[in-house]
């Protein structure tokens, strides 16, 4: 499904993608050394969330402190997550070129 | 009914009730469906060995077919990586040896939401047992123009389908009747298990294929629902957001001091007359005064509190209803992170103003062992119901029931205050064990869905308040009571000697146990009097002023049980006062706080780390609250 997204459009981590951002999943890859568990097991979270390769999501909220954490909107469902997390989940912008 | 089905029936019976399970993704409506079947059949224990709640109610079916239905923890896969989803996979394996292994899985699914809901119906499927998909909220899918076809769905999943409504009258009529052809058929739970916990890549072509099955069968409106997003860009706006939660909460506490009055008024002087009619019937002696002083005074002192627990359960049910929790846990993260704490901690913490008990259980939704010691160390310095009673009762004795700019009661001022007190000085102190005790180097994920905002489901809160009062009730008819009947005991014997000058009590066992302590608590401005009735606090709590009403009415006679707060205000000083709500600020807990920690973290130091800790606090906040007063003249 990501053949589907623009080739012009970068991947960047969602942790870094501002209100608003619309976007799909390329890849989740999880770093091993940046957080409390296990990467795999960051991984099966996040996968059991929802997030999965090709699934289209938008950040709806930013949290009131260092704009942090995000609510995303996947599919139907809202999920907020902090940034660092967020990290993990590689994105393709499908934001309309402005 | 024909004759070969009332056979069939009867052959029915004669195998016992079906047991039937609801597992279902956290937010599916789950527990709104259980209590729409189970009704008031419904009966709330725990596990064995373990702190987590069991729920469990008897239906009959339209054929009248009796079913056990048992409502298991929420979870999004059976990996089970916290104690309430150890449960959920233990009995969806039939591993659980204290539990019948489930005859039928239903699977709750929010019918707006499927994705994550489908993904588990495939890994359902790999236990063997026989299966059913339930689609409930399906009236606020179809009011959103989400079109399900239930046939196939069906044949895509391989497993049957029904629809329902738990929050509508006749909404599981549907179900009903699919459950009542499921249990007079023959369910064999004895297929073949293949399950085995999912690795990342069969969690992807799990996912993969769900969504598969969604594009074959579910026709989703081209613009998704956007009245819950509209209604967080405010509510999760970063600076309305947070001021709207603070205005919650104040008006919380608020309508805890000052709806609840009239109730409680009428509760009081009800059991003032009925101490007195008991007064006036029953000879003068130790059984009158038993049953006046001790049962009588002793219960309805607890009993009178029961309005502002029910009003602070009521708020608590309604926010979590309307789906505001995890949006309070949005906007706290940062902040309670500062000081150490999860996002999550936030729903255990506020559940703690209710009581410890229950927030300390709820900190089982934090996965990471660090993060759930801390919030179970501060979670009872939130101030729980059962400070309400000793808050009010200095608070209505010393402070003015005057009003700042004429809306705001005093009173009320004050006792946000000692709320405000508890909550920074639980930041303060997980501050202080993070990044001095339970150092570690990382900080845990936090991840959570928020879901689509509902109206709450006036049943189920009704019964959920049902419930906490039956808990509250049960807990001052046992616990409460005895501790009452001890206090008088020890505040009525030994008799004195016959031509004794002065009041009974000071010939009595709480005189001498006091002022055994009095040289301890002295400095903190506490008398003899509130020595005794904190001996009893530890038990629970509110039991401190029932105690207090014990050892002033018997001291004094009967006029001054009928006022505690007027013999209070005309005994202890201002700077006695103050010390008093400083103490119970930290107030060393209840021993059925302390038992639950032990339970929770499986070991008694960290119960013996949060009692001593807290007693420490309670004793250097009295101290200086105390010798601040006495130095501003109020000694």
């Amino acid at each position: 499904m990501t053949d589907t997204a623009p080739l012009t459009a970068p991947a960047i981590p969602l942790g870094q993608a501002d209100r608003g951002f619309c976007g799909r999943i390329n890849a989740i890859h999880v770093r091993e050394d940046a957080h409390g568990l296990a990467a795999p097991e960051i991984e099966t979270r996040l996968l059991e969330l929802g997030f999965v390769e090709g699934a289209e999501i938008k950040v709806l909220h930013e949290g009131p402190i260092g704009r942090d954490p995000i609510a995303v909107r996947i599919n139907d469902t809202t999920i907020a997550l902090r940034r660092r997390e967020a990290m993990a989940i590689v994105v393709t912008s499908l934001n309309p070129p402005e | 009914m024909s004759a070969i089905e009332s056979t069939r029936m009867s052959a029915q019976t004669d195998i016992g009730p079906r047991h039937f399970a609801l597992v279902g993704t956290p937010n599916s409506g789950k527990t709104a469906l259980f209590n729409a079947l189970t009704g008031s059949r419904q009966k709330v224990a725990n596990y064995p060995g373990v702190t987590v709640e069991r729920k469990a109610g008897i239906l009959q079916t339209p054929s009248g077919h009796s079913v056990y239905l048992i409502d298991l923890p929420g979870t999004y896969s059976l990996r089970g990586r916290s104690p309430d989803e150890e449960i959920t996979r233990d009995v969806v394996l039939g591993r659980l040896a204290s539990e019948t292994p489930p005859d039928l899985l239903l699977c709750i699914a929010d019918a707006t939401n499927l994705r994550v809901a489908l993904r588990l119906v495939i890994e359902l499927k790999r236990v063997g047992r026989p299966l059913m998909l339930v689609l409930n909220m399906i009236d606020i899918a179809r009011r959103r123009g989400i079109e399900i076809d239930l046939e196939r769905l069906s044949a895509a999943l391989g497993v049957p389908v029904v629809t329902s409504t738990a929050v509508r009258r006749g909404g599981t009529e549907e179900l009903l009747r699919r459950m009542d052809e499921l249990a007079a058929g023959a369910l064999d739970p004895s297929g073949e298990n293949t399950w085995k916990p999912p690795t990342a890549g069969e969690l992807r072509a799990a996912q993969r294929e769900a969504d598969r099955v969604i594009a074959a069968a579910v026709g989703i409106p081209a613009r998704p629902d956007t009245v819950s997003a509209r209604v967080d860009a405010v509510l999760l706006h970063p600076v309305a957001g947070l001021f709207i939660l603070l205005c919650v909460l104040f008006v919380m506490f608020q309508a805890v001091f000052a709806w609840a009055r009239p109730i409680m008024d009428l509760i009081s002087s009800g059991f003032d007359a009925l101490g007195v009619a008991v007064h006036d019937v029953l000879p003068e002696g130790l059984l009158q005064s038993f049953i006046q002083n001790g049962v009588i005074a002793g219960v309805g002192s607890v009993i009178v509190f029961l309005p502002q627990i029910l009003i602070l359960f009521l708020f608590i049910l309604l926010l979590e209803d309307l789906g505001y929790m995890g949006r309070a846990a949005f906007l706290m993260d940062r902040i309670m992170g500062g000081a150490g704490l999860h996002g999550r901690a936030f729903i255990p913490l506020l559940s703690s103003f209710a009581c410890a008990i229950p927030g300390i259980m709820a900190t089982r939704v934090i996965d990471n062992r660090r993060d759930r010691l801390t919030t179970i160390l501060v979670a009872p310095l939130m101030t729980c119901s059962a400070r309400i009673p000793v808050y009010t009762l200095i608070i209505s004795a010393f402070v003015p029931a005057t009003y700042v700019w004429g809306w705001v009661s005093l009173q009320g001022l004050v006792m946000f205050g000692l709320y405000v007190a508890g909550i920074v000085s639980a930041l303060a102190v997980s501050f202080v064990a993070k990044h001095f005790f339970l150092r570690e180097n990382y900080t845990p994920p936090f991840m959570l869905e928020l879901p689509a905002y509902k109206l709450p489901n006036v049943r189920s809160v009704v019964l959920g308040l049902y419930t906490r009062a039956k808990i509250f009730l049960q807990r001052a008819g046992t616990t409460i009571f005895s501790m009452m009947v001890l206090i008088w005991f020890l505040a009525s014997f030994p008799r004195p000697p016959d031509g004794a000058e002065g009041p009974a009590i000071d010939y009595s066992l709480a005189a001498m146990i006091g002022d055994a302590l009095e040289p301890v608590l002295a400095p903190v401005g506490f008398n003899w009097q509130i020595t005794v009735a904190l001996i009893p606090g530890m038990a629970a709590r509110e039991v401190a002023v029932a105690a207090l009403g014990t050892v002033y009415s018997i001291e004094g006679g009967k006029e001054a049980a009928e006022q505690i707060g007027q013999a209070l205000a005309s005994k202890w000083s201002l700077a006695t006062a103050l010390a008093m709500l400083a103490w119970y600020i930290f107030a060393p807990q209840c021993a059925s706080t302390l038992a639950v920690i032990r339970r929770e973290t499986g070991s008694w130091r960290w119960m013996a780390i949060t009692f001593c800790y807290m007693l420490a606090l309670a004793y250097l906040a009295a101290f200086i609250t105390y010798n601040i007063a006495v130095a501003l003249g109020a000694g």
